[in-house]
């Protein structure tokens, strides 16, 4: 279970964007979080992904609160989760081929020896051919780039995905491609799915329930 | 230009044959856009739909005389009496962008110039293309936000102070300064959210319903050429949001790999009798609201485009004919098993099908 206990998050103390918000994803669980732009429904993703430390409150991660945020999370805490962001341009390093953009979390972790089986795995399941393997982003369109994005957030088979606004920049098959493979992913393994967007139509077609940002409140909306 | 409004008004826009070809290193090609052709008349939207990467927004690039220098272009674009294709850069800079065509950009923020406020730009636009006096700048500056629904008491704020929906409508207004007859606008709603998508695409849809030259901005030097003679603008939007062009067109285009594969009245396309061409039907089944099940495969490479229907490769309708020959865009699709053709899907039968 992932549980997001009455968090205060911004980026300026005396203003957070995030205030004493409450929310449980049960195991397996897929929840849509649906809100306007600005909201701050983003912030609260990065702070369920442990990628922004709150100002105050905590998330627990099957049911021990997490030790830290960003690098203070433990190599365990952190693996658990696959994230993957809206624009796929701002989050694949230029310089890297899509195949070893992919298998980045391998090395980091100390997995490399893996690589070359999950990029096999992967590859077809998010449908990039081995030329498209072979290119850096500029190479690519923001489709064939985000497919990569979110193999290498599968990559280490994290229990929890978090994707926030993963398919805004998509077209309508792409999108549907991409929210199939996600949900491929959870079936066989299990996973858990925060997805952060403001399309009510796609969350409302993709997860078991979706929770509107304005429901969400310091008696907490999980249930 | 100033014709009254006369049953089959002349087309704004017509495009013929229109292709784009970027040379590349080692002598290659990419086929960016091949053959299209469409018209455009006064008061109507053509919502151009396909996927990312399929040429739409080289498409506008060559109507604005904006490509880079290794594209080579054929065919020709008319807009009212001026060759976009083959006109000189002063020209185009001069009497086209902006006088006779106003661009609603993709990612406004990134279109305004972050160092200055929102003022400045709009009085610098008005005085460039209308040539109001000094005096009366900051009146018609005030009037061209209004007319964007841009609110007055945020004009002194640089564009990183404002939301997406107001930068939107920042860019909208500057883009409607020069009361051009024909807005083209780029992907205007991508990374907005639903309310906003339908608020900024209901607004183009006043501005082309708008009689143009309304008295347009400022007091001196208005109503002056680019003045549409009351019959609306005329908007080419591009977009990948299937939603956003239902809402708003009145004709839809759609591109697969630099050509257009079908032509149809919204109504028809987003309603009965449906798509025609199996890729478009594959993109609106693609909707979370319908099947949301997408169509199998990738597209092809516009360096690296197969010799017959480009979406040979991913329809489950082809056969050798469609591996070997381009299809045509004849009645409105580019298919080689158009539904009402023997064995295939029946839809009702259009008349007079909106082709090129």
């Amino acid at each position: 279970m992932l549980e997001l206990c009455a968090v205060t998050a911004g980026y300026d103390r005396a203003r957070p964007v995030v205030r004493d918000v409450s929310l449980r994803v049960e195991a397996g669980e897929a929840v849509g979080l649906l809100g306007p732009s600005g909201c701050g429904k983003s912030t609260l993703a990065r702070v369920a992904a442990l990628l922004h430390r709150p100002d105050a409150g905590t998330v627990v991660l099957d049911g021990r609160p997490v030790s830290g945020y960003r690098h203070r999370a433990t190599p365990a805490e952190r693996t658990a989760y696959g994230v993957v962001f809206q624009q796929p341009r701002l989050s694949a390093d230029p310089r890297l081929r899509l195949a070893d953009l992919i298998t980045e979390p391998l090395r980091a972790t100390g997995r490399r020896t893996e690589a070359p089986t999950r990029l096999a795995e992967l590859a077809p399941t998010v449908g990039l051919s081995s030329d498209l393997l072979s290119r850096r982003p500029h190479e690519v369109s923001d489709g064939q780039l985000q497919r990569a994005c979110l193999a290498r957030a599968l990559v280490l088979r994290p229990r929890w995905l978090i994707c926030d606004e993963m398919t805004a920049m998509l077209d309508a098959s792409t999108t549907a491609a991409l929210v199939a493979v996600v949900e491929d992913y959870r079936r066989e393994s299990g996973a858990g799915l925060l997805a952060v967007g403001h399309d009510r139509v796609l969350l409302e077609r993709w997860c078991d329930r979706t929770v509107g940002w304005g429901e969400l409140g310091s008696s907490g909306a999980g249930g | 230009m100033t014709t009254p409004p006369a049953p089959p008004a002349a087309p704004v826009l017509s495009v013929r044959d229109l292709s784009v070809r970027f040379r590349m290193r080692g002598g290659r090609h990419v086929a960016a856009v091949t053959d299209v052709s469409f018209d455009l008349a006064p008061g109507q939207c053509l919502a151009l739909v396909g996927e990312s990467g399929c040429g739409k927004s080289v498409l506008a690039s060559a109507l604005l005389g904006l490509l880079p220098g290794n594209a080579q272009t054929a065919g020709t674009a008319h807009l009212d009496g001026t060759e976009l294709l083959t006109a000189s850069e002063r020209e185009l800079s001069r009497s086209v962008r902006g006088r006779r065509i106003g661009l609603v950009p993709q990612s406004p923020a990134a279109h305004l110039t972050p160092v200055r406020t929102v003022r400045a730009q709009l009085e610098e636009t008005v005085r460039e293309l209308t040539g109001t006096p000094k005096h009366a700048l900051r009146a018609a500056a005030e009037q061209a936000a209004a007319r964007a629904a841009f609110p007055a008491d945020h004009l002194d704020r640089h564009p990183h102070e404002l939301s997406g929906g107001l930068a939107q409508r920042a860019a909208t207004a500057l883009a409607l300064v020069g009361d051009a007859p024909l807005l083209l606008a780029d992907e205007p709603t991508t990374g907005l959210d639903r309310d906003l998508v339908d608020r900024t695409v209901d607004e183009l849809r006043r501005h082309i319903d708008a009689p143009g030259g309304t008295g347009g901005v400022g007091t001196g030097g208005v109503g002056t050429p680019g003045d549409t003679g009351g019959v609306g603008r005329a908007l080419l939007m591009i977009t990948h949001d299937l939603a956003a062009a239902e809402r708003i067109a009145d004709r839809v285009a759609v591109m697969y790999a630099g050509r257009i594969v079908e032509l149809a009245e919204a109504a028809d396309f987003f309603g009965a009798p449906g798509p025609r061409h199996p890729y478009a039907r594959g993109l609106l089944d693609a909707l979370p609201d319908r099947a949301f099940t997408p169509i199998p495969g990738m597209p092809p490479e516009l360096g690296d485009l197969p010799p017959g229907c480009a979406f040979a490769a991913r329809c489950d309708r082809a056969t050798d004919r469609c591996t070997s020959v381009v299809p045509a865009l004849t009645d409105g699709a580019a298919c080689h098993h158009p539904p009402g053709t023997p064995g295939e899907p029946v839809a009702a039968v259009r008349e007079g099908a909106a082709g090129a």
